[in-house]
Formats: structure tokens, C-alpha cells, sequence
């Protein structure tokens, strides 16, 4: 597509910005989130978690590093659309193998640009994270028609995405050196970062598709179970919850990042909600209530777990807690039960993008795995 | 756990004088954590030389010591206030050097002194180069390979290992001093040779070459429970090489993946572990491979530096106030966000924004200065600009250097035959590089070829690229049409350039741009790219499609600062646009400041009511005021606090309809305007030196015969002495034009007389219409003829009666009126055989006015501001503001002598004749204040100086023939002080015939004598002269002395150039011998001062 062909963007409430489009060209549609990363547009196209999204970017110069081999977090480019202020002419990166908008056409990936993000930003701010369409070659003159398309696409509360994501092959990850534990990884939209970062630690780690049974988790023999980030919304992950449920009855040792923490809240009887705009950036402060250190952390949810009426509360697992909270709105941001091995955050401590930070979250893990085996 | 109750009092120490590497960011630093201790109940005792700062305002500390930041100064300040803690962090290598002194002469153990903010363990792992190495090892990461070298045989050894090129770095010294690359011997000999000099240490290292590598720059922040963030990246255009000072830098990094950024930041982290940096800021400057991505760490500064100050005004995060919080036990998640002031500040900006700040040099005024870019900083200011891409924000940035050349052009012809040597002259960093690579790339070179050329990142380049295919646009289409002309708006281009293209006006833009709708918006700094509501009114201009800056229903008054810093325009006027935005707040109006220098306290979003970043232009201005003047009432603009910047847009706002308060731009003109000021003067009946104005080398030939040489020659508005000269004879008058209508082609010259031995007397007064309040009366040491700016000077007049200073008054008084002032004027006089000459006239705030403040203890830019918002000095004498009764002119008993002296970069220049003319060259000022003027001169000296004047040892003694009998007596005291006095042949002979028992010494042209004899040269060059008395006659590189001088500079002997700048050492090295050294602090000089016994 010819980057000068113009494109529209609309939002439910008719919000609309016109722009030029880049990328695949055709009609897309999603919820408008807005991610405030100024690094690491690759990984974030490549998060599964932003399945049936349409990402704006704060940062304004988009594809400066164009595309490599190394840095794409999953199989293919998941948002619906992708909206940038200003996409980069040429690419400047010794590893960069491609540039972006090639890359997002392959993927069909509806991009536009030349579009005040900032205002849109502060629009999503303001208004909630709400649908958005993208449409190549308009620019808007029959604005009416776009919006209620926009209005009859699909909304993200209820929304399941699972099976879209996840892994349609079991794989296998090794350990790196010295094999210390196992654990499977429900992909409920992994990133390949994550199962690196445990590997790194020497343990193997068993990647299955999201709809695997109990027994055939079982069957593997893990020293602890892990679930992955992923898109929509946690209330409709029932086979999850229920797996999580079995997970604790047998206490074998669980951690869960992101849609893995909604879940494990879920399981233990926490409501999930819907939060206004959510959070996504690399950059939020997150407070580790136990040591009072703040981490710098990497952040992509727009649910979030409720926090209950105290720190501590009752489970049918035993007593658990609030263990980190993120310091911009106190969102809770991990739980941890205090009766066995099993914890989970709402923020990526596989960092990819992001900072390094949290890395510690996997040697916990490994800990725990350690002390029940 | 918060704030630490142990900390009652914390002496902080600023960073002295305004110096090439050392600028007002300190001042920045230095005031928010005053600010800040202050707010926190704890006793602040400021320490610091330069009187033009807002720090040493008396309201920002408990005890505020104008004092030289020497060990022997800061024992007695600590010995009489004995702080509880010392905060050296926030000065600048002056401050952490102090410290460092004060450490290792033992005296924090000795008054129980703790040092907070750093410790000296940590500072010396930070900036010994050795130790830090083995750290950036030990975590894992990479340095250059290099060679520690003590002497210049190691420097010999290490080069066979590395190869050349190497680069030479000196540990302790800053801005990157005495460091150079060397390509061969002798360029190593030479740079090592003075790095092993400027280093305290007496070390530099020689490292592998990894020039042009990528470069950037991490803003760290640790506090003591040992959370670490990365406040800002820092990329810069120019790669290795240059000194970061001296590149143009973008925020944020903008060619790195998130892997690569990553690694910078996990390196970075471990670094200020490692280092052992407990609480506060540090700055790590790091290399990048382009071809491989390998990772060097170049070195860190365990302090907050000029850096800090331009990633807290790029990000909205104010490191320097944190960085005092967490010195004082604070950890980060305590202290709160003050733009969002609902997150804390445990947290790491994102900007949804490009920041892009500009280098402005001053190689204009150092003839013969090489003007290559190396790893020692050269420029002596900045501007920065905020835009929402990286080509706005790089032009803005370039047109509020207020340099033309800095600004793109595409001048026809278009030929790119110029392209061989446009590349070949690029492949030398030099102050122009940029508008080259923009140059050829526009007649056709390919990005890679100027790549190639310089190493600058092909992206930038690209960026470059867009700019000019947009130029190509805005020329070749028929009609300029709204989309096209908000897409070249969207790349920074200014009205001028698309006006250039056109062949039409910048109001002819203007108007169509209007007609079109084609307006800037307003974009607020955040720290968090709209995440969360910002509560903090900083703002920038871009052309986009939401403003979300709504003007509110206030009384507004907007105060224009004055851009980047330069010789002649610098720190002082920025003090008076602080003052004037602190007190008008505070009589009610909304004030609103515009400025585009990051260093400076007017560009803290906590001065004024509103800040807007934007380049200091016409277009710019009046964006900001249309978008102001939508609701609420527009007072006025205030032009006369910021210097000739905001002076030069009086005209033109007037013109537009802009209100301007104080001084009317007619009048502004009125003093610039030879003829008709004449006529104010005849009214007024002071007499002015015999002049012409000429407009062509026939008419200055003719009116210097008629008056008479010397002559002084200058081009009409100019600031700073801009292109003045005192001119001996027709020859130099012809060489002069030649030069100054390159200068200046629309402006006439002025030609006056200049009068050889006058007393010059600079006065600073407010003038309300009715009354006159002389603020104060400066006598200056030098003769007339050196630039007021570079001139010692003091205050109260110490050669001058009542009756005199009467005149002076009655003159002033007359004049203000006359031209009509309503705010500051600044008038130098020269006082000549009992006659009183004006010599100039400026109708606006003077460079002294912080020093009159400071030295009289009342606030008058403050005072300025009130009488332009329509107040009357009787009325501000009401309300305290100013004294009851009296002036400035006649200082109650009491009352201290001060003496301001200039610092100058010649150091920084290395082949610069050092002698002082009427063109300013310093960069900035010092101040000594004590009872007598022999202390407050002496105090100014060490301030000023490294080591400050001598008291015993050897002086070197060449005189002028019409300096011969004035020296006799200041020599001959020198000589019974106890000094050996060693002269050329003339000038021997006359003192031994005096009675001084002179010794001869070889003149430099006579060259070293038969028998080894040295010459006075050689003496220099072999320490053994001590001071250096040295007046030369005319100007010009080539003349007598040149020499004498340049070695008294690289050997850092005081060298003084004029008979009156000797009388008054002589005194200070006698109160030196003879007096007990003491401080007082500017609280407690006021507490002595009788305002009522006049």
C-alpha cells in the first residue's frame, strides 16, 4: 500500500482523525489501547496478548529500527490495527533485517499515520479504552456509516481470544546447563521470552495448547505449572480457572504473569473488572509490598483483579495476599498464597519490551519448584 | 521511613562562576534543592562565588556566603555555622572537588560534617578512571582498552599498545578539560602534555579510539533503599568525538530496539550499585558500535550535571529537587510527581515528545580559536526545543540559537559540483557541520555518502532528507495550499524560511497561514505521554490537531527570557526574568514566561505561572501571545529583562499590536539612535565624547581625523561590545570596516572618541516617570576601553565624592526622563579630567543588575518589574521593596564594599590573545564582599583564579610607555611587600631609577640568551614568575606581549593588563599579608547595614 493513500481512524463515540495509511490496507477493527513504550514496537505487535486490539503509540517515531529476526515475541503480529504518528522512512539497525511496514502488511496489519496521537491518547484517557476502527482510502466523508460499523463490531468485555493465540502443537523448551526443575506453560498467548527466561534457569519448560486436560498435564510430571499472559477477558477463561483449581488442591507450585494472575485471582474467588484504559508501558512503578522495593515494570492489561476488602484474605486454598501494587493507582499487580507454593503478577517480568527489573520472579519460581520436589 | 530528624542545617555548595562546561544549570540545580531543604525546616547555608545567580538571592537560604569555594573560605564558613551535613552534589565538579578538599584536609571529621548525597569512596570510584574500569569489568561490561598515564613516558608506552588515534582524558577535571585525540606524536605530546597539568591528580588516560560510534547519555536516580531509575536517554547526533556539550542531542535515544536500550539500562543500573551512588542522581555516558552493537561504557559523573538539567527540562522530572529529597532520607515511591501530583516519582518519563538541544559556540570572538569540535567542550550555551517529531523539533532548536547560519537554507545555485568539497570540509566536526550535511544532501549527495563523511546516523540524515524535499515542495508548487503548508509547519519550518522559498515576506505567511487556519497548537510536558492528567503548566507548540492549553481568565503578563547563553547575554538577564515572574506573581498577575534555554531557573516550570518552551523568534512569541490573548486580559509583554534578545522583538510586537509595559519601544529606539539620543543628551546637558556615525569607510576617515585618535569603533545595536574596537590609526580603521560591514551591512558604524585614561563608571537605575532610584554606581577598575562585561568593577565607587556621585545622579536622572524610561536603565559614564562623559546609554536591565542587588541588598529587578506592571518607586519605597529613604548612590554606614570580577575561557582557547578590549569575552562573573576593598578585591581574585593572587614570590613587570609612571608606586609597594621584581630593559630601567631593585629579563623576540639566559617567556613556562604585570598598547594578536600572555594563561599565572587593575592587586595582596581572612554572610551584612542613618 502506497503510504500516501489517505486512512481514516473512528472511534464508537465518532471521534475520528484522518491520516495516511500504512501496512496492509482494508478495514480493521478492535479496542483502541494506548501503549506509552518508547522502545519496543516489535515485541509489542509480536505480544499476543494485543490480540483484538488496535495499538496507538505515544512514542512519535515508529520503525526507526525497522524489524529483525531476534526480537518477535511469538509466531506472527497480532493487533487488528496499528497507529503511529510518524512511521520512519529508512531503517537504522545493524540487526534490522526489514522494515516495519512490510512487515505489518505481511501480517495484515491495517497501520495509519500522520495522526495526532497525543490528543488521542488523551481522548482514551479520558473516555475509557473503547472500539476503534481503521479504513484504508476513506477519509471520512460518509463519517456516519464508518461509526456504526465501529459500533457493530465486537467488544472486548466477554471477549475470548484463547483459542486464537494459543499454541496448536505442544512444544518443548530445554533447559540451558544443568536441568533443575520442569514446569508446563499454559499458553493462553505466551511470549517466547518467557519460556526463554526460565530455560535460562535450567528449567525445561513444557509449552502445551490451552485446552489440555488436567491429566495431560499430570501426565508430564511438572514441578510447578505456569500460566501465560493473554488477550481478553479473564471471566471467560473457565478451563483455566478450573485447571489453576486443580493446581492448588494438589499444591503443586503455580506463577502466573498477566492474564495468568487474573486467572489465578478468578480461582481463588477474586472479581476480575474492565479498567477504564489500562495499563500499557514500560516504564510503571510497581511496589513488592513484602520488601517495600519498587520495581520498574513492563505493563500490557486493561482487566485487572479486584483487590478484596484487606491485604490478606481467606481462600479455599488457604490464606493469600495482595503481594505488589502498582504505585501510579494502587491497582493490584500480584497475589501470593501464603500456604503454598503458588503466585502470580499482572505485569511481564519477562520484559520484552521492558526492563529488566522483575527477573527475579523467575528464580522465585524456581525456588518454589525446588522446595516441593 | 522518611525524612531523616538528625538534619537540622545542610551546607550546599554552588559552582562558582559561569565557565565553558560550568554553566546556570548549577544554578538550576543549586536553587531547587535550597528550595526544597527549605520547605523540609532544615537551616540551608548557601556557598557560593557568583553573585548572578538566584541561588545567592537571600531568600533561598538561611545564610547565604558570597565567598570563594576555596578549602581555606569553606573551613571558615563551616567553622562558624557548623552545618550538621554537606550536600556537595548539586554544584557541579567545582562543588564535588570542594568537597573532595575538604574531605581529605580532614575538616567535615574535624566540625563532625557528614557528607550526603555522595560519598567521597563513591566519588572516587565514579571519577578515578582506573577504579572505574575495574567496576565496569567486574559487572560484566565493556570499557575502551586504554593505558593509565603519570608521565609522558607512559603516554609514549601506551600509544605502541593502542595505536593511534588515542584519546587523552585528564580524571578530576570538567567539561572534558585538557582532553583531546591525538592522530600523532606530536599531537599526543601536546595533549597529554597539558592533560597531566589540568588533571589535580596529575594522570590522564589514554583510551582506544571509538570515534564515530554512537553515543549516549542515562539520567540515573538511586535513592537508599536502592531503587534505581532511568530518568532519561540522551542519543546524540553527533557520535563519538565531540564532547556532549558541544553535539547536538536528541531525547529520547530514537535508533535503538528495545533490546539494545535494555542493555544500556541493566549496565547503567549495576554501575550506580557498584559505584556505590547511596542517594542522588549520576549520568553515564555510553558508545555503541553501529556495525555490531558493542557496548563501551565511557564514564559516569556520581553528581547531577549539565546533563540532569537538560533531561529534567526534556522530561518534566525534576532530578536536582529529588536528588536533595533523597539526600535527606527520602526514597523515591515518597516523594511525589509534581506534574501529576497523583504518582510518585519512582517511576521512569516517557515522553510522547522529541527534544532536540543545539550547542551555541562563541568562536566569533576568539579570532584564531580552532574551531574543530573534540572531547573539550567549546560552546558556551544551548537551546533546546520540544517538537512531535524530530525535523520540528531540530529547527525550532536551530532558530533559537539566534545564529542565521544555524538555520537551514537552500540557496541557489543548486550545483553539485560544491558536494566533493562540502563532504571533504564535514569530515572535521566543527560548529557548521550540520547546515553542511543538510547542504549537500539537498544538492544531491546520498545519505550513505554523508554517513561516510561524518558517522552521523543514517536516520538522522533521513530526517534531514524530509526537511529538504519539503523545501523542494514549498518552492516548486504553484499555490500554497493549507495541507502542504501544515505539513512543512509539521516539520519545524519557520514562516522566514517558507517566506525564503517563496520569494515573499514573513508577514505575507503569516497572513495566509492565517487565513488558511494553519496554527500551532499547545502540548503539555508530562512525564507520562498523556497517561495521566498534568497538573504542571509546561508547554511547547507543535502543529498538530488538539491544543490542550486553554488560556485562563487572569490579568497575564508575559516575560520573554533570553535564549541561549553567549558571551555578553547570559545569567544575568535570565536572573531578572526570574525576578520579575516571582514578584509579579505575587502582586496577583498570571505570569507567563517564554524561553528556549534549558539551563536556566526561568525554564523551571516552578518560576513562572506558565512556561512555554519555544524558540525566542517573532513567530513564536506571537503564537504564544495570540493563543494567551483568547481569554483573560494581556497586560503586556515584558522585553526589557532578557537582553538584546527579547529587546530586538520590541519593534515588531508593538508593531502587531502587542502590548509592551516598561519602556516603550520608541523609546528603546530613541537610546539606539545616535542623532536623536544626541539631542536627549543636549537637553539633559551631559556631554558625550566628540562622535559621527558613518556609513561609509570616507565618513569614519573623516570623522576620526576631525575628533581625533583613538577612536572607538562599533556597529549600532549590539550587545556585548559585538564588534567593537578602539582604534589607534587610519590603517586599523580601514582593516576595521573591512571586517564590520560583514558584520553588519544594514547599520551604520558609530565613531566616537575614546578617551585614553578616564575613570568608567556603570550605573544601574529605575526611573517610574517622576522619581529616580539609583540602584547603584559601579567604579571600574580597568580603564575605559575594556568592556564593562570584563571589567572588575566596584561598588560603592571607591575613588569617587558625594559631589560626584550627585552628578551622576542628576546626569541619570535627566537622561531616564529624557528618554523615557519607565523600568531599568543602564548608563556607563566616564569620568576625564573633572568632566562627566556618557558613553552609552541602555535603556533596560544591565548585566550588574543582580550584582547591585546582591551588593546593595535591594531586589531591583524585582522593583523594575512592579514599576512596569504601573507601580511607583514611591509606592514600592511603601511597601518595603525599596529602602524608606536613600539610593544606591549614597550607601548607609555600614554597608560593605563589593567587587565583581570577570572570569574568562581563554583556558578553553588554546593560541587566543588573552589581552581585554571593548569586545566582551568572559563568560562569567565572581564577587568578593568584605569591609574594605582590598579584601573584597582579593576574595574576587581567588574566586576567580585558581590560587588567586600571590603573596610572596616573583613578578614580571612590562609596561606601556604611558603606563611607565603610573606603575611606579603600586610597583615599588610590591617590591617592599617583599616581591623580587623582574622586568624587560625599559622598563627595569626606569624602576631601578626609582629606587626598585628590578632585575633585567630577556624580552621573547630576543630570543634565550648565550649562556642559557631565559627569556621572560621561558620564565613563565618554567614556573618561576608568580604574577605577571603586562599592558599592552593597540590590539591585535601580533603585538607586544602576546606571548607573555598566552603562556600566563596555560601556566594559570594572574596576569594583569592594565595599571589600574595593578593598584588594585597591590592593595588586595597587601590585605592579604596583613589581614586575618573572615566571612559574613549577605543576611548578616544587611542585619549591619543603618538604612536609617543616611
Amino acid at each position: 500500500m502506497k503510504s500516501a493513500d489517505p486512512s481514516v481512524l473512528v472511534l464508537e463515540d465518532g471521534y475520528s482523525l484522518v491520516g495516511k495509511g500504512f501496512g496492509a490496507s482494508g478495514n480493521a477493527f478492535g479496542e483502541a489501547v494506548f501503549s506509552t513504550g518508547m522502545t519496543g514496537y516489535q515485541e509489542t505487535l509480536t505480544d499476543p496478548s494485543y490480540c483484538g486490539q488496535i495499538v496507538v503509540m505515544t512514542a512519535p517515531h515508529i520503525g526507526n529500527t525497522g524489524v529483525n529476526p531476534e526480537d518477535g515475541e511469538s509466531r506472527r503480529m497480532w493487533p487488528s490495527g496499528f497507529v503511529v504518528r510518524e512511521l520512519s522512512r529508512v531503517v537504522s539497525n545493524w540487526r534490522a533485517s526489514g522494515t516495519l511496514a512490510d512487515e505489518l502488511e505481511a501480517n495484515g496489519i491495517v497501520g495509519i499515520q500522520g495522526v495526532d496521537t497525543r490528543a488521542l491518547t488523551r481522548h482514551l484517557r479520558d473516555r475509557g479504552a473503547m472500539r476503534m476502527g481503521i479504513f484504508s482510502h476513506s477519509t471520512g466523508e460518509n463519517l456516519m456509516e464508518l461509526i456504526a460499523a465501529v459500533n457493530d463490531s465486537p467488544v472486548m468485555l466477554g471477549a475470548s481470544f484463547t483459542d486464537e493465540v494459543t499454541t496448536a502443537e505442544n512444544y518443548v523448551i530445554t533447559a540451558r546447563g544443568e536441568k533443575r526443575a520442569t514446569c508446563v506453560a499454559l499458553d493462553l498467548g505466551i511470549k517466547s521470552m518467557t519460556p526463554h527466561r526460565m530455560s535460562q534457569r535450567g528449567i525445561e519448560v513444557h509449552v502445551v495448547n490451552a485446552n489440555t486436560t488436567w491429566e495431560e498435564i499430570l501426565a508430564l510430571k511438572p514441578g510447578g505449572v505456569f500460566l501465560s499472559n493473554g488477550p481478553g477477558d479473564p471471566a471467560t477463561a473457565v478451563g483455566a480457572i478450573a485447571i489453576v483449581q486443580k493446581a492448588l488442591e494438589m499444591k503443586i507450585p503455580l506463577f502466573g504473569i498477566c492474564f495468568g494472575n487474573q486467572i489465578l485471582g478468578r480461582a481463588l474467588g477474586l472479581e476480575t473488572y474492565k479498567m477504564q484504559y489500562g495499563h500499557r508501558g514500560i516504564n510503571q512503578p510497581v511496589k513488592d509490598l513484602t520488601t517495600g522495593k519498587v520495581e520498574i515494570t513492563a505493563h500490557n492489561h486493561g482487566f485487572a483483579v479486584r483487590a478484596p476488602e484487606s491485604l490478606e484474605f481467606n481462600t479455599a486454598y488457604g490464606r493469600a495476599r495482595i503481594s505488589h501494587i502498582c504505585l501510579n493507582d494502587n491497582v493490584v499487580e500480584g497475589i501470593e498464597l501464603l500456604d503454598q507454593n503458588a503466585f502470580s503478577v499482572q505485569y511481564h517480568p519477562e520484559a520484552a519490551a521492558g526492563p529488566h527489573d522483575s527477573d527475579y520472579l523467575f528464580d522465585r519460581f524456581l525456588e518454589k519448584m525446588g522446595s516441593h520436589a | 521511613m522518611p525524612k531523616r530528624d538528625d538534619i537540622k542545617s545542610v551546607m550546599v555548595i554552588g559552582s562558582g562562576p559561569i565557565v565553558i562546561g560550568q554553566a546556570c544549570e548549577f544554578d538550576y540545580s543549586g536553587t531547587q534543592a535550597c528550595r526544597v531543604l527549605r520547605e523540609e525546616g532544615i537551616r540551608v547555608i548557601l556557598v557560593n562565588s557568583n553573585p548572578a545567580t538566584i541561588m545567592t538571592d537571600p531568600e533561598f537560604a538561611d545564610a547565604t556566603y558570597i565567598e570563594p569555594i576555596t578549602t581555606q573560605y569553606l573551613e571558615l564558613v563551616i567553622a562558624k555555622e557548623r552545618p550538621d551535613a554537606l550536600l556537595p552534589t548539586l554544584g557541579g565538579q567545582t562543588a564535588l572537588n570542594a568537597a573532595i578538599q575538604l574531605d581529605k584536609a580532614g575538616i567535615l571529621k574535624k566540625y563532625n560534617v557528614e557528607l550526603i548525597g555522595a560519598d567521597i569512596e563513591a566519588i572516587e570510584r565514579g571519577e578515578n578512571r582506573e577504579k572505574f574500569r575495574k567496576i565496569v569489568q567486574e559487572i560484566g561490561a565493556e570499557s575502551a582498552r586504554s593505558h593509565i598515564c603519570h608521565t609522558m613516558q607512559d603516554a609514549l608506552d601506551g600509544v605502541t599498545e593502542l595505536g593511534y588515534p588515542v584519546v587523552v582524558r585528564p580524571s578530576f577535571t570538567m567539561g572534558g578539560a585538557g582532553s583531546g585525540i591525538a592522530y600523532n606524536e606530536e599531537d599526543l605530546l601536546r595533549i597529554a602534555g597539558l592533560g597531566l597539568e589540568a588533571s589535580p591528580t596529575s594522570e590522564v588516560l589514554l583510551e582506544e579510539s571509538i570515534i564515530g560510534w554512537k553515543e549516549y547519555e542515562l539520567e540515573l536516580m538511586r535513592d537508599k533503599n536502592d531503587n534505581v531509575v532511568v530518568v532519561c536517554s540522551i542519543e546524540n547526533v553527533d557520535p563519538m568525538g565531540v564532547h556532549t556539550g558541544d553535539s547536538i542531542t536528541v531525547a529520547p535515544a530514537l535508533t535503538l530496539t528495545d533490546r539494545e536500550f535494555q542493555k544500556l539500562r541493566d549496565v547503567g543500573i549495576d554501575i550506580i550499585r557498584a559505584v556505590g551512588v547511596e542517594t542522588g542522581g549520576c549520568n553515564i555516558q555510553f558508545a555503541i558500535n553501529p556495525d555490531d552493537g558493542r557496548l563501551i561504557v565511557i564514564e559516569m559523573n556520581p553528581r547531577v550535571s549539565r546533563s540532569s538539567a537538560l533531561a529534567s527540562k526534556a522530561t518534566g522530572f525534576p532530578i536536582a529537587k529529588i536528588a536533595a529529597r533523597l539526600a535527606i532520607g527520602y526514597s523515591l515511591d515518597e516523594i511525589q510527581n509534581d506534574i501529576t501530583a497523583e504518582t510518585p516519582a519512582s517511576f521512569e518519563p516517557t515522553l510522547d515528545y522529541i527534544v532536540v538541544k543545539v550547542p551555541r559556540f562563541a568562536f566569533e570572538k576568539f579570532p584564531g580559536a580552532d574551531t574543530t569540535l573534540t572531547t573539550t567542550m567549546k560552546s558556551v550555551g544551548e537551546a533546546m526545543a520540544i517538537g512531535r517529531n524530530f525535523p520540528e523539533a531540530l529547527q525550532k532548536a536551530l532558530r533559537s540559537t539566534e545564529q542565521k547560519s544555524a538555520i537551514f537554507t537552500w540557496l541557489e545555485p543548486r550545483d553539485a559540483g560544491e558536494i566533493p568539497a562540502l563532504i571533504e570540509e564535514m569530515k572535521r566536526p566543527h560548529d557548521g557541520r550540520l547546515t553542511l550535511a543538510q547542504r549537500a544532501l539537498w544538492l544531491g549527495a546520498t545519505n550513505a555518502q554523508i554517513h561516510e563523511a561524518t558517522n552521523i546516523d543514517p536516520w538522522f540524515l533521513d530526517q534531514i532528507e524530509r526537511i529538504n524535499e519539503m523545501a523542494d515542495q514549498i518552492r516548486e508548487s504553484r499555490d500554497l495550499l493549507a495541507p502542504l503548508l501544515f505539513e512543512a509547519k509539521s516539520l519545524g519550518f519557520s514562516d522566514l524560511q517558507i517566506a525564503g522559498l517563496r520569494g515573499t515576506g514573513e508577514t505575507r505567511i503569516r497572513e495566509i497561514r492565517k487565513q488558511l487556519g494553519v496554527l500551532p497548537v499547545f502540548k503539555t510536558v508530562d512525564t507520562c505521554a498523556a497517561e495521566f492528567s498534568a497538573k504542571t503548566p509546561y508547554h511547547y507548540s507543535s502543529y498538530d490537531s488538539e491544543t490542550e492549553v486553554v488560556p485562563s481568565e487572569r490579568r497575564k503578563i508575559i516575560i520573554l527570557g533570553s535564549g541561549p547563553n553567549r558571551i555578553g547575554q547570559g545569567i544575568e538577564f535570565d536572573y531578572s526574568c526570574v525576578h520579575a515572574a516571582m514578584t509579579l506573581s505575587e502582586a496577583g498577575f498570571e505570569t507567563i514566561m517564554i524561553n528556549c534555554n534549558p539551563e536556566t531557573v526561568s525554564t523551571d516550570y516552578d518560576t513562572s505561572d506558565r512556561l512555554y518552551f519555544e524558540p525566542l523568534t517573532f513567530e513564536d512569541v506571537m503564537a504564544v501571545i495570540d493563543a494567551e490573548s483568547s481569554a483573560g486580559e494581556l497586560v503586556g509583554v515584558i522585553v526589557q529583562l532578557g537582553g538584546q534578545t527579547p529587546l530586538g522583538l520590541a519593534r515588531p510586537l508593538a508593531d502587531a499590536g502587542v502590548p509592551i509595559i516598561g519602556t516603550q519601544p520608541e523609546a528603546i529606539h530613541l537610546a539606539e539612535d545616535r542623532e536623536m539620543f544626541s539631542r536627549v543628551l543636549t537637553e539633559a546637558k551631559v556631554p558625550a565624547p566628540a562622535h559621527g556615525t558613518a556609513r561609509s569607510f570616507e565618513q569614519a576617515r573623516e570623522i576620526a581625523n576631525r575628533i581625533g585618535y583613538p577612536v572607538l569603533v562599533r556597529p549600532s545595536y549590539v550587545l556585548g561590545g559585538r564588534g567593537m574596537e578602539i582604534v589607534y590609526e587610519e590603517e586599523m580603521l580601514k582593516d576595521y570596516l573591512e571586517k564590520a560591514t560583514q558584520i553588519n551591512p544594514e547599520h551604520p558604524i558609530l565613531v566616537d572618541r575614546f578617551l585614553d585614561d578616564a575613570v568608567e563608571i556603570d550605573v544601574d537605575a529605575l526611573f517610574d516617570g517622576t522619581d529616580l532610584y539609583l540602584a547603584g554606581v559601579m567604579e571600574h577598575i580597568e580603564e575605559a576601553g575594556v568592556h564593562s562585561g570584563d571589567s572588575a568593577c566596584v561598588l560603592p565607587p571607591i575613588t569617587l565624592g558625594r559631589e560626584e556621585i550627585d552628578r551622576i545622579r542628576k546626569s541619570t536622572h535627566a537622561i531616564a526622563a529624557g528618554v523615557g524610561v519607565r523600568g531599568l536603565i543602564n548608563i556607563q559614564f566616564a569620568l576625564a579630567s573633572d568632566v562627566l562623559y556618557i558613553l552609552e546609554a541602555n535603556p533596560r536591565a544591565s548585566r550588574t543588575v543582580p550584582f547591585v542587588s546582591k551588593a546593595t541588598g535591594v531586589p531591583i529587578a524585582k522593583a523594575a518589574a512592579r514599576i512596569m506592571a504601573g507601580e511607583t518607586i514611591a509606592s514600592l519605597r511603601a511597601i518595603g521593596l525599596l529602602p524608606k529613604v536613600g539610593d544606591g548612590g549614597q550607601l548607609p554606614p555600614g554597608s560593605p564594599v563589593s567587587v565583581k570580577e570577570a572570569v574568562l575561557p581563554f583556558g578553553r582557547f588554546h593560541g587566543v590573545d588573552t589581552v581585554l578590549g571593548p569586545e566582551m569575552k568572559s563568560t562569567g562573573e565572581v564577587m568578593g564582599i568584605d569591609s574594605s576593598f582590598g579584601v573584597a578585591f582579593a576574595k574576587s581574585q581567588v574566586a576567580a583564579f585558581s590560587g588567586g593572587l600571590p603573596t610572596r614570590g616573583t613578578a614580571f613587570v612590562s609596561l606601556a610607555n604611558r603606563d611607565k609612571r603610573a606603575a611606579i608606586f603600586p610597583i615599588k609597594r610590591l617590591s617592599d611587600l617583599g616581591f623580587d621584581i623582574l622586568a624587560t630593559e625599559g622598563t627595569a630601567d626606569i624602576l631601578q631609577r626609582n629606587g626598585i631593585p628590578a632585575r633585567v629579563i630577556r624580552k621573547q623576540f630576543e630570543g634565550t640568551g648565550a649562556q642559557g639566559q631565559p627569556t621572560s617567556v621561558d620564565a613563565i613556562n618554567n614556573g618561576e614568575i608568580d604574577l605577571i604585570i603586562n599592558t599592552p598598547y593597540g590590539v591585535g594578536p601580533r603585538k607586544d606581549g602576546y606571548e607573555i600572555r598566552t603562556a600566563a594563561v596555560l601556566r594559570g599565572v594572574p596576569c594583569i593588563t592594565t595599571v589600574q587593575g595593578l593598584a588594585a592587586a597591590v592593595q588586595g595582596i597587601d590585605s592579604l599579608i596583613h589581614d586575618q581572612p573572615a566571612v559574613k554572610s549577605i543576611q548578616e551584612h544587611a542585619r549591619g547595614v543603618n538604612r536609617d542613618g543616611v
